[in-house]
């Protein structure tokens, strides 16, 4: 008689065949089949940690630094509903995560049972798709759809809630046949017309601009290898939006550095004037158009994006390709060899005046701030840090707020998957767990979280999981008592009405991080800085650096509320220099 | 113009909006209609009326109709994300005005009174295809089909001639001549 397995071992058989080898979770009742039958699987290690929120967001950035989905263990009740906000946060930036949960027995379900919770009605609207197990016999198929659905098209979360009864019950397994590689592939729906139609706008252009985003990263390495050769092919100015970063090197001089609301000066302007926008695997966000009515009004819009619901969907475009970014832009490719074997000369002339045009923003130099010898300016501690860690093959994550918008503007990336952070949700508390998720995939490389004291607090427990595995994350803490960015709108729109976002009371992250086992560090001028930064770079556990910033200093350039891309406005640096007052900063 | 005080942007120009009929393939799964309405209400979409049955039984089919209206851009988004869902099998999209496409409702009425103001109300809902249902010395309940606003319309009309209680289902709709929907 063929072997009978239960629904806990066939979990596991089905992981182990999706080539899982990191499942991040937390026990509890409803779980225990599926946690009991753990120690029969050597190649599945799991990860406790602390909090299921924490567990979420450390599956995120191990897919994220990986491009493989992450996947969750949680209990019910409460277990399930700790992890929506990891699942929320996936779904707006497009992160595969298979979320397994825990739930009462079929018996039970409806009676409002001891941590009970309508798991998948909750968690429907914050996932591709989700499935209750009902039948012991349905669950290897299921969990094997979760993995396709999780990981082809654009990715995002999924969510299986299995009963605890179903978990016990048993039934035969077949054997898991692998499709082949089909991801983005088989969502590709464009033809050579459009293709040429791009080439043909392409040739035309006398102000284009490509503007990419984490679409890019998502389809994989390759695809930024073959969008770096579009880019040098071409000779057109290049801007990413936050998720995009890495994607394209970073220091290269075709790189206009971010757009949108934090974005550079030159990046907004060469937006707005442009006359041909070639959007990849983007989506047109509010942080990035600013208002939309004025968004870039003399361009001819190309959209590609595997997504056909984000094409027209905030802005309506003259050419859409749908398609995986690696397939489109290899075709692009080869058709702009193909029929325009000379365009980077041809289009040199063509293009030289917009270059110049951006010469001129570019010279406006939006990043720069004003230094100081007693405090440590926040932008110098980024930049100081990416000195110090650029020759290392570094990941970043971050948390949410002004420290976020600092790392992307001063943080240069050369490669994608270094670069970890909540950009659609802007999830407070993502960058520490987000951190331990990916140095568990990479235990070699150095992986910084660069966090706020407010954002960092919310997750703190997940420094627990860190020591615990021997996680040697360094948690770099742009530490100024504020909710930096809160404070900045409140500066700027509510007449310095600093209402609840001042931090008292903040513990001691120095003393916090020794009770925790790990390493703390404090820097509080910036002549220590580079001494301090290179003592946790020779630490080889976690550590978390408490680096004292100036509590005052803004987030610039920005684009205020309700304004176009050419209405930025520019730091304290510049306003000194064209000689307008501090009063001028507040008249937003 | 004020200062705006808000991070976001401030709402653009309101675009004219159109009704629209939004057939809807699904697997007959547990929690299919909670996932499509849970769009439309998740994502601002209206619903006018909702129509739900499975008509493949082999095949678990079930065919959602929905009438809702919106500018153009929000009737392909409707569109383009109920393609998205995992058990949608195809969406088809009609205008309410489109002549190829046949859109029917279905009413009960019930009206109790004398015979002589009951007949009145059963004359007048005889050009929309009327079927006496039942029948006791003092009331009678009529099945009607037609449009939406003709029921609306016959609805009010037929108050004064003791209609009590309507019943009334959303519209199905189904594409004139031999053409199928694919």
């Amino acid at each position: 008689m063929p072997k009978l397995f239960s629904g806990a071992e066939i979990v596991f058989k089905c992981l182990e065949d999706q080539d899982v080898s990191h499942i991040f979770g937390y026990p509890g009742g409803a779980v225990l089949p599926i946690y009991d039958e753990l120690k029969n699987h050597n190649t599945v290690k799991h990860i406790l940690v602390r909090h299921e929120q924490g567990a979420g967001h450390a599956a995120e950035g191990y897919a994220r630094s990986t491009g493989k989905p992450g996947v969750v263990l949680v209990t019910s009740g409460p277990g399930a509903t700790n992890v929506v906000t990891a699942l929320t946060d996936a779904y707006m930036d497009s992160v595969p995560l298979v979320c397994i949960s825990g739930q009462v027995p079929t018996h039970l379900i409806g009676t409002d049972a001891f941590q009970e919770c309508d798991t998948t009605g909750i968690t429907r609207p914050c996932t591709k798709h989700n499935w209750l197990v009902k039948d012991i016999n349905d669950l290897a198929e299921i969990m094997h759809k979760a993995f396709e659905v999780a990981t082809t098209g654009r990715p995002g979360p999924v969510l299986v809630d299995i009963p605890k009864d179903i978990q016990f019950q048993k039934t035969l397994y077949k054997k898991f046949k692998r499709k082949s590689k089909s991801n983005g592939a088989s969502h590709n729906n464009f033809s050579q017309d459009n293709i040429d139609e791009l080439v043909h706008l392409m040739s035309k252009a006398t102000k284009p601009i490509f503007y990419t985003g984490g679409g890019v990263i998502n389809s994989g390495p390759k695809a930024s290898e073959l969008l770096r050769e579009l880019v040098y092919t071409t000779g057109f100015p290049i801007t990413t939006t936050l998720q995009g970063l890495g994607s394209f090197p970073g220091d290269d001089n075709q790189f206009l550095g971010m757009l949108g609301m934090h974005g550079t000066y030159e990046a907004n302007n060469a937006m707005y004037e442009c006359d041909l926008m070639i959007n990849i695997g983007a989506r047109f966000d509010d942080r990035i158009t600013g208002k939309i009515d004025e968004f870039s009004p003399k361009s001819k819009k190309v959209h590609i994006d595997i997504d056909p619901s984000s094409i027209n969907k905030n802005v309506k475009v003259d050419l859409a390709i749908v398609g995986d970014v690696k397939s489109v832009i290899t075709s692009t490719l080869k058709t702009l060899k193909k029929s325009k074997p000379n365009f980077i000369k041809s289009n040199k002339q063509k293009t030289s005046k917009w270059w110049e045009r951006i010469q001129k923003w570019r010279s406006k130099r939006s990043l720069d701030y004003i230094g100081s010898e007693e405090t440590i300016k926040p932008q110098y501690a980024i930049e100081r840090l990416y000195e110090l860690t650029k020759d290392k093959d570094t990941f970043i994550t971050t948390e949410v707020g002004q420290h976020q918008m600092w790392a992307a503007q001063h943080y240069k990336f050369n490669k994608p998957n270094r670069w970890m952070t909540s950009g659609g949700l802007g999830t407070m508390g993502y960058g520490l767990p987000a951190a331990v998720g990916v140095q568990i995939a990479h235990p070699q490389k150095l992986v910084i979280d660069i966090a706020g004291e407010a954002s960092v607090l919310m997750t703190m427990q997940e420094m627990s999981t860190a020591v615990q595995y021997s996680l040697p994350i360094k948690i770099f803490i742009l530490n100024n008592e504020y909710m930096g960015m809160v404070r900045q709108w409140q500066e700027l729109l509510h007449d310095k009405n600093y209402s609840e976002s001042y931090t008292a009371a903040l513990p001691d992250f120095v003393q916090m991080a020794e009770a925790y086992g790990c390493v703390g560090i404090r820097a509080k001028t910036p002549e220590e800085l580079d001494d301090k930064i290179i003592e946790m770079l020779n630490t080889d556990r976690p550590v978390i650096f408490d680096c004292l910033v100036d509590k005052q200093e803004n987030c610039f350039p920005m684009i205020p509320s309700g304004k176009p891309h050419n209405q930025m406005i520019l730091g304290p640096k510049d306003k000194k220099e064209n000689k307008i007052t501090g009063k001028g900063r507040t008249l937003v | 113009m004020p200062k705006s005080k808000s991070a976001y942007s401030v709402a653009g120009r309101k675009e004219k909006l159109d009704t629209h009929i939004i057939v809807v393939w699904v697997d007959n799964e547990a929690g299919v209609l909670a996932r499509v309405v849970g769009l439309f209400s998740g994502r601002g979409y209206n619903i006018e009326s909702l129509a739900v049955a499975e008509i493949d039984q082999k095949l678990n089919i079930s065919r959602i109709t929905i009438v809702t209206t919106g500018t153009p851009q929000v009737v392909d988004q409707i569109k383009l994300q109920l393609k998205k869902l995992v058990p949608v099998h195809k969406v088809a999209d009609f205008k309410r005005e489109d002549k190829n496409v046949i859109f029917k409702e279905m009413a009960l009425f019930k009206f109790v009174g004398t015979n002589g103001k009951i007949d009145k109300a059963i004359n007048a809902c005889k050009k929309y295809n009327a079927v006496i249902l039942d029948t006791t010395n003092r009331s009678k309940v009529v099945q009607i089909t037609a449009l939406r606003r003709e029921i609306d319309k016959m609805a009010n009309n037929l108050k004064k001639y003791g209609l009590i209680s309507i019943s009334r289902t959303g519209a199905v709709a189904m594409t004139r001549g031999e053409k199928v929907f694919k």
